[in-house]
């Protein structure tokens, strides 16, 4: 299980990468392992979106599970690639595995999650 | 409510292999190891093995012994030769299914009835209810683990592990002695692949696992077996079979003999088999790329009225698409007959097509 330390963390297993006000996001290396094979992600239509409201959906073979917003803001991008490749989440959960990206309301909303260490203490 | 769940002999080798433990008809068994898919391709291609201990053993004996018996399954128990096998049911007297298992005769007077884990109690209970003089049923559930190999390698694995040995023929059963431990091998299978099952003592189970993981057959969990099965349209009892259906209306009239004498439950399909079903269970392939379809999601005719639920459904491995069945009105719907299936409130285009939706 690896958590790169530049990235913030919640408690629902997803990164947060905020560069600037855009906020990348997507699902940690230690929820892909816990799905397993990924095989379809729904993606979120673009536009405003609350913090903790449902966002997408990532689907393994056997279940089907959903991603919340981690932070408010206007959702800008969606990882389109994963409509055709959704194991990439399983590849590169940290890179070409992220799901969509949010133009933030406050960038000081990351100060609310956790960082590396933290997650890792918390799944381990 | 908290439940103690029974464990496998094989617990701590899942435990070992990193396999994936969940809840499972009062058992705690491997769901996965490391990927379903892979998993599941190992079977499809190679040689996989899923832990069956949670499933039933029940042994029938006594002089009239199949006699009793086919007045109780669906089956033409008569038809069974010593170490022959078949599919069969067990009804309830409106005709619905209480359980699917397999019936092994072993010898004349001697039968053995593998049954699912999660009926063990209610099949023996019913079972005593009608017991007869001179029968004798002995649930030895406790005392045997099973192990399914399952794939076209099983046939070459199974004369590894055994010194040399050659399977039974399909169907076939042998209840034999290996290094002085019983060992009852049949040449049966829940994944449409060439294999067997292998039933022995639970204390030997250790060192059966052992011998096939020596001959890297790949340990598999029970996601593959269900992705396995539903590719065959094989059908799983509590989700696909119920006591409110038969097996007529599951479409497995073949295992159903009406040409024997009467068994519980045989008027209500003998008036089916006459008048037709209303529903049968039908086989449902999405006809684009999609979220897969799970069990409960609602089917939906062109009009977008709700025809009923999924019974299973998943994404197929083997096809990459997704798979499901559910009982639909037989006036309404036909092969390739398009319908949708709601997945978070979109409608998905699907459609009906022939079983089973995998073919070598």
């Amino acid at each position: 299980m690896t958590a790169p330390a530049d990235l913030n963390y919640t408690r629902d297993h997803e990164w947060v990468r905020l560069q600037g006000d855009i906020a990348t996001i997507g699902i940690t290396d230690h929820a892909q392992e816990e799905l397993s094979d990924v095989v379809f992600v729904e993606l979120p239509d673009l536009g405003d979106i609350e913090k903790a409201s449902p966002t997408a959906v990532v689907e393994s073979v056997k279940a089907a599970s959903d991603i919340y917003a981690p932070i408010s803001g206007e959702i800008i991008e969606v990882n389109t690639e994963l409509v055709v490749d959704p194991a990439k989440i399983n590849t590169d959960p940290y890179g070409t595995g992220w799901i969509f990206k949010i133009r933030v309301s406050s960038p000081d909303q990351v100060n609310g999650l956790m960082d590396a260490g933290s997650y890792t203490s918390m799944v381990s | 409510m908290s439940e103690i769940l029974k464990l496998s002999p094989l617990d701590q080798e899942h435990r070992d292999l990193g396999g994936r433990l969940v809840p499972f008809a009062g058992w705690e068994m491997p769901v996965m190891y490391s990927s379903i898919i892979d998993e599941h391709r190992a079977v499809r291609e190679g040689c996989g093995v899923f832990d069956i201990s949670h499933m039933g053993q029940v042994f029938v004996s006594g002089s009239g012994a199949g006699t009793w018996l086919n007045r109780l399954l669906t089956n033409d128990v008569a038809a069974l030769e010593d170490g022959n096998a078949h599919y069969t049911f067990l009804l309830n007297e409106q005709g619905g299914v209480i359980d699917d298992l397999i019936l092994y005769r072993l010898e004349e007077n001697r039968y053995l009835l593998v049954v699912n884990a999660s009926c063990v109690d209610q099949d023996v209970a019913w079972l005593e209810e009608q017991l007869e003089d001179g029968i004798t049923l002995e649930n030895e559930s406790a005392e045997w683990a099973g192990l399914a190999v399952q794939g076209p390698k099983a046939p070459e694995v199974y004369t590894a592990i055994t010194e040399g040995r050659t399977l039974p023929t399909r169907n076939g059963v042998d209840d034999i002695q290996f290094e002085g431990h019983r060992l009852v091998v049949c040449r049966t299978g829940y994944t449409g692949e060439d294999g067997f099952e292998l039933f022995c003592p639970a204390r030997d189970a250790v060192r059966w696992w052992k011998a096939l993981m020596a001959e890297n057959v790949k340990p598999c969990g029970l996601g593959s077996r269900d992705s396995l099965r539903l590719e065959m349209c094989y059908p799983l009892n509590g989700s696909d079979l119920s006591p409110l259906r038969t097996p007529l209306e599951a479409g497995l009239g073949f295992f159903v003999s009406f040409g024997k004498e009467d068994f519980t439950g045989s008027e209500v399909l003998k008036r089916q088999k006459e008048e037709g079903c209303a529903e049968r269970l039908m086989a449902i392939k999405m006809t684009e790329r999609a979220a897969p379809p799970r069990p409960g999601y609602t089917v939906l005719d062109q009009d977008g009225k709700a025809l009923s639920a999924l019974t299973s459904g998943g994404l197929s491995p083997s096809l990459g698409e997704g798979i499901a069945m559910a009982y639909l009105p037989v006036d309404q719907v036909k092969i390739n007959t398009p319908v949708f299936i709601e997945v978070r409130g979109r409608k998905i285009p699907a459609k009906v097509v022939k079983k089973p939706f995998y073919q070598k």
